[in-house]
């Protein structure tokens, strides 16, 4: 994949302080569009923080967000996701009643109006029937589209997750461990979604699995204790002696 | 296309969806429901039908927060007894017919629920329940000092029940019954609607998962308003047809205990079936009666017992316990016949 010039998702400065403990530590970060950038990094290095102030689900304490130029510091989530920029989420963050294809449906809604109208029947979220069709086929739950997602099982709902994100159309998508938990076939599985879905996209992916990141993504950045610690291709950062340090260093202290 | 992205079996039929119920038994239920509105009067006294039917559509139209939000409000007697106060005295003032005296009562309910809402919905959980109840004791207090206009202590006496002169309907309860029995079926219909329209599927996401519902780029907390603001208009219409009803409306109407009376209702029914409210008002009304009517005192504590009975043993209410069975019955049939074809 080649990146472009422009820079879809940019930090500047960007800090987040939990009662005086820096999760996130001035982190400059500049993903460029159509690139799969990978953030990796051990236990506690602020991975997560750094996705929830991206979507806006946590205000930073200082520093800057933009998004294709525009500032989104400090915007609520709902208005982040209108800015183009759609995520899912680590812990599975399903409407436990609802079916899969209402899920879809409502994913597809939720950049439009019509979610107001309760004037209108339901029926009026099932008119895109065939991009519901289309959305669940791709990560193969068109079978069960309605069966209630509480009874799904956990690799099901991860792949829901996708579709969710995926639904949006985002220009940019942030993928937070999409293959946590799952077994190593579905994990090969997921890599193929992904690389399919990342085209024409700009992606920003957490994952803890190394395979995961060594396929999928062009640039990694490496953050240790909330800081920014090497950044470059997979190959480079593998190699870099900063970060053998530090993974070596946290096995040798686990 | 990938194959599934999945191996593993679905596990438990734990919670069987809002959703997927057989469109015949729904229009069944609608129908008998119809019958049984329709003959109530003619079983029980009427005025006392009337009640069942106005506390009905108060605890449907607190089951689209409570059930289908996921918002306690413990403040909805500001609502209805707001919306009866203004129904009484524009009936009584300006000698409106009661459906539209009624009509400005539920406006002005709505009037009242968009600050009240506004400032209410940044809080959930037990907080919201909280603020809400806080906002309807200001009400509350209100109503009490204001005594000029609302009768303090005493109550709105001798509220008239205009309509257009037809003398059967003015003076007896039995027509009156039929005459304003459309209204609450309105009522009932608008809270249907909105339940199953775009703006409900909107609902029940935020109430399974807000911070889900706000990635997708939903405002939760605008929608959060609006369901609040349309409760309170449903709640409007029942509190002014009430207030017609009795021809008087009493301090009681804005009191706590009146909130907490219709969430009663509303749970032991069952929440967010909206069937359910219908039962527990129906359930709660005829208990009260019949123990009034046999001189006895401990109401309350009659009440009281059956509501703690039925929350420890059926957990989703009379009507969510049925209608949870039934599903559960429907869906292992259907995986049954699922795993027989897959067998084949």
């Amino acid at each position: 994949m080649t990146a472009g010039e422009r820079v879809a998702v940019r930090t500047r400065a960007l800090t987040k302080e939990f009662r005086g403990f820096r999760a996130v530590d001035s982190v400059d970060l500049a993903v460029r569009e159509g690139s799969v950038h990978a953030l990796v990094g051990p236990n506690g290095a602020g991975k997560t923080t750094l996705f929830n102030l991206l979507t806006g689900f946590v205000a930073p304490t200082s520093g800057t967000i933009t998004v294709f130029d525009q500032d989104v510091t400090g915007r609520p989530p709902e208005q982040v996701a209108r800015c183009g920029v759609a995520r899912s989420f680590q812990i599975t963050s399903l409407f436990e009643t609802l079916t899969s294809r209402e899920h879809v449906e409502l994913a597809l809604q939720g950049h439009t109006r019509d979610g107001f109208r309760f004037w209108r029947s339901e029926k009026l979220l099932g008119r895109n029937r065939a991009r519901v069709d289309d959305l669940l086929a791709q990560v193969g739950l068109l079978p069960l589209a309605d069966k209630p997602v509480g009874l799904l099982a956990y690799g099901q709902k991860r792949a829901l997750e996708l579709s969710l994100v995926l639904a949006v159309d985002p220009p940019v998508m942030l993928l937070d461990e999409p293959t946590a938990g799952m077994g190593i076939e579905d994990v090969d599985r997921t890599i193929e979604l992904v690389r399919r879905i990342a085209v024409g996209r700009t992606v920003v992916l957490v994952d803890h699995n190394m395979h995961v990141v060594g396929s999928l993504a062009d640039r990694v950045t490496v953050l240790q204790q909330g800081r920014i610690l090497a950044e470059g291709t997979y190959d480079e950062v593998r190699n870099d002696e900063r970060v053998i340090t530090a993974y070596l260093g946290e096995a040798e202290h686990a | 296309m990938t194959q599934s992205v999945v191996t593993e079996a679905p596990a438990t039929e734990a919670d069987v969806p809002s959703t997927g119920s057989d469109p015949r038994v729904r229009w069944v239920l609608l129908a008998v429901g119809l019958v049984a509105a329709l003959a109530l009067p003619w079983f029980v006294y009427p005025p006392v039908a009337m009640d069942i039917v106005a506390l009905a559509l108060f605890a449907i139209a607190l089951d689209i927060l409570l059930g289908f939000t996921g918002l306690l409000s413990f403040g909805h007697a500001a609502f209805w007894g707001s919306s009866a106060y203004v129904t009484g005295l524009i009936a009584t003032h300006y000698g409106a017919p009661f459906p539209v005296a009624v009509l400005a009562g539920a406006v002005f309910a709505m009037i009242l629920a968009l600050p009240i809402g506004y400032l209410s919905v940044r809080r959930s959980g037990i907080y919201f329940a909280m603020v809400t109840l806080a906002f309807a004791q200001m009400v509350y207090f209100i109503a009490y000092q204001w005594s000029g206009l609302t009768g303090g202590e005493n109550g709105l006496q001798g509220v008239p029940r205009t309509f257009f002169g037809i003398d059967l309907v003015e003076t007896e309860s039995f027509y009156f019954y039929y005459a304003a029995l459309p209204i609450i079926l309105l009522g009932m219909w608008g809270a249907w609607r909105i339940v199953h329209s775009p703006f409900g599927r909107v609902l029940m996401a935020i109430r399974d998962n807000s911070q889900r519902a706000r990635a997708l780029g939903y405002e939760v907390e605008k929608y959060k308003v609006i369901a609040f603001v349309l409760s309170a208009g449903l709640t409007g219409l029942a509190g002014g047809v009430f207030a017609i009803n009795h021809g008087f409306v009493a301090l009681t109407e804005l009191h706590w205990s009146t909130s907490g009376e219709v969430v009663l209702m509303t749970v032991l029914g069952g929440i967010g079936t909206l069937w359910g409210g219908i039962l527990g008002a129906f359930l709660t009304v005829m208990l009260a009666d019949y123990l009034a009517s046999s001189g006895f005192q401990g109401i309350d504590l009659v009440t009281g017992s059956v509501f703690v009975l039925v929350v420890l043993l059926f957990r989703r209410g009379v009507w969510g316990t049925v209608r949870h069975r039934y599903l559960a019955r429907r869906l292992r049939r259907a995986t049954r016949r699922g795993a027989a074809d897959t067998r084949e």
